[in-house]
């Protein structure tokens, strides 16, 4: 705890540990959570992420919602709708966030497309971040080159880690630039798909995973999309230092009933 | 070439390819060999062939006597509308089809709007036997029920979008999803140029046959090649970039793109996206479109569902800012009472989308004498409930 609020205080950008490096040096098998920010209403943000440090996630994907989520299923789509029906903002999010440190501990992403950012402000953006303690991005619509030309340098003044995601038919070149570019983890897509389908470890997944893990990359990596539960976990984390479950979590918590909810899915995974 | 892409995928500040990963490799390989496809000898004899003898092109440039009359210059009307399936739509999807058999494709997808490109689409995999689904807003499933129909006769699955406002920008969200779920065996036709690079350079050179034929007829026609004013509709902008395609770069030629206010620019329900958007992302490239302050998107409003769409492609964002073309609107009322008047004038129906386009001319100026090219891009028996409802028909 000391050492969390030490890096908060400590000047923007150099010397500091980033949460997320921090965790992979120190866990195996690591949990993220994602949800949307403002569902099922608004004021939930900051509760969810709560209960999930609680019962024990050790690390939050908080989705900022966007009008048009391609790279996401039914699930996500339908969740995003609601957080901007009821009025979440990017802005709004960050006011919700502005004292997400003085009781959440673990790293915590935010992820979402790239025309909210660009709307905000790349700069005040990242500034934003780093203001209220997010240790990373998540903008799977956001080119490589545009990352590196434009973001790149706004993302490391403010020691944001920006997280790539590959697939199955990401070409080895281009995933060493990838390893090369970002310095929290490496988001390793199950198979090309939107969010929610499940995970099926099959003869091509399994060939993929052991070719990324041959490759000695400098990041850890992070199996997402597909993964719903401890059995499919357990097999995510046979293959990479941990995984994320999105759309099982969003589902779970529809009702509203967060603490409860968030400790019934949570139950799980306790040793 | 001041208005073309450079070799970054980028018109000035617009363009580029904002997908998701998963899309990377589709993309990828269609940046990679489009231009050396669409170069080769064989491909250009197939597509003009069939361009010739299934779409029937050349499509007339004819001059409007009584238009030309009434509005005291000569209007000639580029009749995109005498096309197979009734619309400059197939232009493209006769390109794309034969592009994706020879990246050895075997499925095919697309997002329609007023069903026009669906149906554009559905034909040419009936034509070269190709697996075709078509994403489609569940309400214009409803205003479109005749295109639905056509779509499934030549063998398409009609996929409704229920998503968010359940129309184009809802069905072009569907189809990526699609391709991305289905990354190796499908190719995504996209109707219009917008989309990341390469499809608005791809779908424009589909599409430049309009405008590279009107040269040739206009310089039959009256001794020159150059017209004073080229006009086009432009909702995602496909037929007006084809109609201003070879244009571009002489810069005496003016090119008017006409966008759908509906019902009123200030209306709140409209789909004038140069006057109402700003700068940002969608479908995969960086354009304007119509959003709010946070940077979502939009829902439009157009009495033409293929003027129906928040944003504009990007080689269109790039004429507007650069002042190349000049970005104006007409109302839902002022296009339907220029379909009629079409009609009546030069017995010809066109679709709502095209209506727009013809509607400008009252608001232009002439002098006399001046050579104007309408982009007449649609025929309008798709519309023909609308029209009726209008006038009480």
């Amino acid at each position: 705890m000391r050492l969390i609020f030490k890096q908060i205080k400590a000047p923007l950008g150099v010397g500091v540990m980033n949460r997320i490096k921090q965790l992979f040096e120190e866990k195996k098998n690591i949990l993220s959570i994602y949800y949307t920010a403002g569902y099922p209403n608004t004021g939930d943000t900051i509760r969810i992420a709560e209960a999930l440090e609680k019962s024990g996630a050790d690390m939050l994907e908080i989705g900022f919602p966007y009008s048009d989520p391609v790279a996401d299923g039914p699930v996500i789509q339908a969740s995003s709708k609601q957080s901007l029906d009821q009025g979440m903002t990017l802005k709004l999010l960050f006011e919700q966030l502005k004292d997400l440190r003085k009781s959440v501990t673990i790293p915590v992403l935010l992820m979402g497309y790239v025309n909210p950012v660009l709307q905000f402000g790349v700069e005040n953006f990242c500034k934003a971040c780093a203001e209220v303690g997010v240790d990373g991005c998540i903008v799977p619509d956001l080119p490589m080159v545009e990352y590196e030309e434009f973001y790149k340098g706004c993302f490391e003044e403010h020691n944001l880690s920006n997280v790539f995601l590959i697939t199955p038919q990401t070409a080895e070149e281009r995933i060493h630039k990838i390893d090369g570019l970002t310095n929290g983890f490496i988001y390793l897509l199950s198979s090309s798909a939107t969010t929610g389908k499940n995970l099926e470890v099959g003869d091509t997944t399994e060939t993929y995973f052991s070719r990324i893990q041959n490759m000695k990359l400098k990041n850890p990596a992070m199996i997402g999309f597909g993964i719903s539960d401890k059995q499919t976990f357990d097999k995510a984390c046979s293959y990479a230092n941990g995984a994320i479950i999105g759309t099982a979590f969003v589902k779970a918590i529809a009702d509203g009933n967060i603490e409860e909810n968030v400790d019934d899915f949570m139950k799980q995974f306790k040793p | 070439m001041k208005y073309k892409v450079n070799e970054k995928g980028y018109y000035g500040d617009f363009g580029g390819a904002y997908i998701p990963e998963m899309l990377y490799p589709n993309v990828e390989e269609l940046r990679q060999n489009y231009l050396k496809i669409i170069d080769d000898a064989d491909f250009q004899k197939e597509f003009h062939q069939l361009l010739r003898d299934y779409v029937g092109r050349p499509s007339p440039l004819y001059l409007a006597k009584r238009y030309s009359e009434r509005f005291g210059a000569n209007i000639f009307l580029k009749r995109e509308d005498l096309n197979h399936t009734g619309a400059h739509k197939i232009n493209n999807t006769v390109g794309q089809i034969l592009l994706a058999e020879k990246l050895g494709k075997k499925r095919i997808i697309a997002e329609t709007g007023a069903g026009q490109h669906g149906v554009a689409t559905a034909t040419v995999c009936a034509l070269r036997n190709l697996e075709c689904v078509i994403y489609m807003g569940e309400v214009d499933i409803e205003r479109q029920a005749p295109n639905v129909a056509r779509m499934k006769m030549l063998g398409a699955k009609v996929v409704p979008a229920s998503s968010g406002s359940k129309t184009l920008k809802d069905a072009t969200n569907e189809a990526m999803r699609d391709w991305i779920n289905n990354p190796v065996d499908t190719h995504y036709i996209i109707g219009s140029v917008v989309g990341p690079h390469p499809y608005p350079d791809m779908v424009a050179i589909f599409q430049s046959i309009i405008s590279e034929e009107t040269k040739k007829q206009l310089l039959e026609q009256t001794g020159s090649e150059q017209p004073d004013y080229v006009l086009a509709c432009v909702g995602g902008g496909s037929n007006a970039m084809g109609m201003f395609y070879h244009f571009m770069d002489d810069e005496d030629v003016k090119l008017i793109a006409v966008e759908a206010a509906g019902k009123g620019v200030s209306s709140g329900l409209s789909a004038a996206t140069t006057y109402l958007g700003k700068e940002g992302v969608l479908h995969g490239s960086r354009s304007i479109l119509m959003q709010t302050a946070d940077g979502q998107v939009v829902e439009p409003h157009s009495v033409s569902a293929g003027l129906d769409y928040p944003g504009i492609g990007p080689q269109h964002a790039h004429l507007f800012k650069t002042g190349r073309g000049q970005y104006v609107s007409i109302t839902d009322e002022e296009s339907l009472d220029a379909g009629l008047l079409c009609t009546q004038l030069e017995g010809i129906i066109p679709a709502i989308e095209s209506a727009h386009a013809l509607a400008y001319l009252e608001k232009m100026e002439f002098k006399g004498g001046e050579n104007v090219v309408v982009c007449l891009s649609g025929r309008g028996d798709k519309d023909l409930d609308t029209y009726i409802k209008y006038f009480n028909l």
